[in-house]
């Protein structure tokens, strides 16, 4: 019988211990927990103060290839408002200008991001057969790829579906810009940060577009929610058959391209 | 700032056809190569001594201990590469209070930490246990202390206890196979998993990065073998080599078969990204993959030891031609890990054009910064040869 009742006590200690053990790990990831939690704070203090609730909106973007001219002033009106170096290197947003030879030859630029537009095409010897403009920036992913690699989470998505950077938590790794498949991320040389298209976040939580769609001259751009039957996006992606970057990827843009050539990628 | 631009201007004329204007600059350069390159030693070398312990293979004994500390003095480098080329190296310990669980490279500070902690120091411990209780009953002044430290201050040489640490070398060599296997196979899945990458993207890529690095660990462990048993004035096992040079020979047709298997599937599902990839081998990766990786580090050294395989060659040709196959191998395993993390990032990812890598020779990112990366585990190695003695006359017994 006292064997018994020592075996029994044995057997708790041994859970007591189990679960000390459990409870004193656990202690570890409090750290974690944490800071988690005062990392989103600041940016969820700001959304507050202006009364704005990313949970009641769903931002896209849909953009008229056929109504695209190559002016650049959407990469011009980017840099400005976004503070963004002014070196050819470092774009948000920048427009291709894609020529298709009727030898199959196809050419693609895009001189400094076309910020100055282009030059006119004069010396091709061979018969153009189409040509156009394609506007690029970031996708904004439903199925992100660079949000699922960063390794600190400094980029992230919203409630309302637009994908940023943290360049408080942001160690520069580069992993994210190694992931995007569109090349519409870079490393801030200043910052020496990730950086990329935020689609002016800090105007659509005011109420206002993103710059590079209130300075299209053509409204090439158009901007608004994808799920509200009243928003210009809707109208437009109810009008158009539409085309997305990359889609065997899955990495499902919410970024609609209408009258897309099967070059474009 | 004004560095940085004036190096991405030079880059400018390198460029052919159409890349994405954010892609001039190349982000992962020659320290990306050296961190798969150190972990492929460290993994490689690791199992090269589990094969000791587990496969009981008696002809490698003498290599066993020189093994664990070769796989010992490299992972101590491993993270320094990829610290160096953070833009923010000060903020690198949030990987370790907010990891993002979804995130491969996330994951590399707890699988180094366990690799380092649970299986490397574990295992070297246990094995050397007796050997630091005896060094320091025998040691003078601070060697006296230092193994008294490192031994943790116990003192219990009973048959037990060391039956004991023997079944715990063996424990710890049983987890310790398949977390080298992980610790390398991770870093061919942090590349491997980059969809957006046709030239990374593969499901092979763990597994040809692990072969790899067991090819290039073996042939570490064989060089160093064979420079420092005649500068301790003694002599080459010939048994213990020839067993090394035929793991290295069937562990590298392997290698090769699944580098092969790749090259194959590659060609013949023919995606959208062949066109631009078959420009990048023939053109710029030319001399680094076919010439270098490819001849040099694979064919020849393989020719070279099947011949040896097959004819009767006298020792001091045999040991020649293992030294030089094995500094091939080194080389041609280097090239393996550029033409992976540079190959990569030289062509665009609108499959339309190709960009260059220029290399700087100072700075953080540079030149000299690597080869003192690539020196500095050596030195380590040579310090841990002095207190931790590997050969088997230091042995207590």
């Amino acid at each position: 019988m006292e064997n018994v009742n020592n075996q029994k006590s044995n057997d708790l200690k041994r859970r007591k211990f189990i679960k000390n053990l459990f409870i004193s790990l656990s202690g570890l990831f409090i750290p974690g927990f944490v800071s988690a939690m005062t990392k989103t704070g600041g940016l969820k203090d700001l959304i507050l103060s202006l009364a704005y609730d990313p949970k009641e909106h769903l931002w896209g973007m849909g953009i008229d290839i056929d109504k695209c001219i190559g002016c650049g002033r959407c990469v011009n009106a980017c840099k400005e408002e976004n503070d963004v170096s002014r070196e050819p290197f470092f774009f948000r947003t920048w427009v291709e200008r894609y020529r298709i030879f009727d030898n199959g030859k196809v050419l693609v630029d895009s001189p400094n991001g076309a910020i100055n537009g282009f030059k006119p095409s004069t010396n091709d010897e061979e018969n153009i057969i189409r040509s156009f403009f394609v506007p690029k920036l970031c996708n904004h992913c439903d199925n992100p790829p660079c949000v699922q690699v960063c390794p600190v989470g400094a980029t992230f998505k919203t409630d309302d579906g637009v994908i940023l950077v943290d360049p408080k938590y942001c160690i520069g790794c580069r992993y994210c810009i190694q992931a995007c498949p569109y090349g519409a991320r870079f490393l801030d040389p200043e910052t020496r940060t990730a950086e990329k298209c935020t689609f002016c976040y800090h105007r659509v939580v005011r109420e206002l577009s993103p710059v590079c769609v209130e300075v299209c001259p053509t409204q090439a751009r158009i901007f608004g929610e994808i799920k509200k039957k009243p928003s210009p996006l809707v109208r437009f992606m109810r009008k158009h058959v539409l085309g997305v970057l990359k889609p065997a990827l899955n990495t499902e843009p919410k970024v609609f391209y209408a009258n897309m050539d099967m070059e474009v990628r | 700032m004004e560095e940085i631009v004036n190096h991405l201007v030079s880059l400018t004329k390198e460029i052919s056809g159409y890349i994405y204007p954010n892609e001039i600059e190349l982000h992962w350069g020659l320290l990306i190569v050296i961190y798969p390159y150190v972990t492929g030693l460290v993994a490689g070398a690791f199992i090269l001594a589990s094969l000791v312990k587990v496969f009981d293979v008696k002809e490698l004994q003498p290599t066993y201990r020189m093994s664990l500390l070769t796989a010992l003095a490299f992972l101590f480098v491993a993270p320094l590469p990829l610290l160096a080329h953070l833009g923010h190296p000060e903020k690198s310990f949030e990987i370790f209070l907010t990891p993002n669980t979804s995130s491969a490279m996330a994951m590399f500070g707890f699988v180094y930490a366990w690799y380092l902690m649970a299986v490397l120091l574990l295992e070297i411990w246990f094995d050397y246990r007796k050997d630091f209780i005896v060094w320091a009953n025998h040691g003078k002044g601070i060697m006296k202390w230092i193994y008294k430290f490192i031994s943790l201050f116990s003192k219990d040489i009973s048959e037990a206890a060391l039956r004991f640490d023997k079944k715990s070398v063996k424990m710890v060599t049983l987890i310790g196979i398949p977390s080298a296997f992980l610790l390398h196979g991770y870093v061919g899945f942090i590349f491997g998993s980059v969809k957006a990458n046709p030239w990374w993207s593969s499901v092979l890529m763990p597994i040809v990065f692990l072969f790899s690095a067991i090819v290039s660990g073996i042939a570490l462990v064989l060089l160093i073998y064979m420079v420092i048993t005649p500068l301790r004035s003694k002599e080459i096992d010939m048994k213990c080599l020839d067993k090394l040079a035929s793991y290295l020979f069937y562990i590298m047709i392997i290698d090769f078969s699944l580098e092969i298997l790749d090259f194959i599937h590659r060609t013949y599902e023919a995606e959208e990204s062949i066109k631009i990839l078959a420009e990048l081998v023939s053109g710029r990766l030319f001399v680094s993959l076919i010439v270098i990786q490819l001849l040099m580090g694979m064919i020849i050294p393989l020719g070279s030891i099947a011949a040896v395989k097959f004819f009767q060659v006298p020792s001091e040709l045999r040991k020649s031609i293992y030294f030089v196959s094995a500094i091939l191998v080194q080389i041609g395993i280097f090239s393996t890990r550029w033409n992976v993390v540079i190959g990569g990032q030289l062509f665009s990812k609108s499959f339309r054009g190709l960009t260059a890598y220029k290399m700087t020779f100072f700075g953080f990112e540079g030149l000299l910064m690597s080869i003192g990366l690539l020196l500095l585990p050596i030195l380590i190695l040579y310090i841990l040869f002095k207190i931790l003695p590997p050969w088997d006359e230091a042995r207590s017994n």
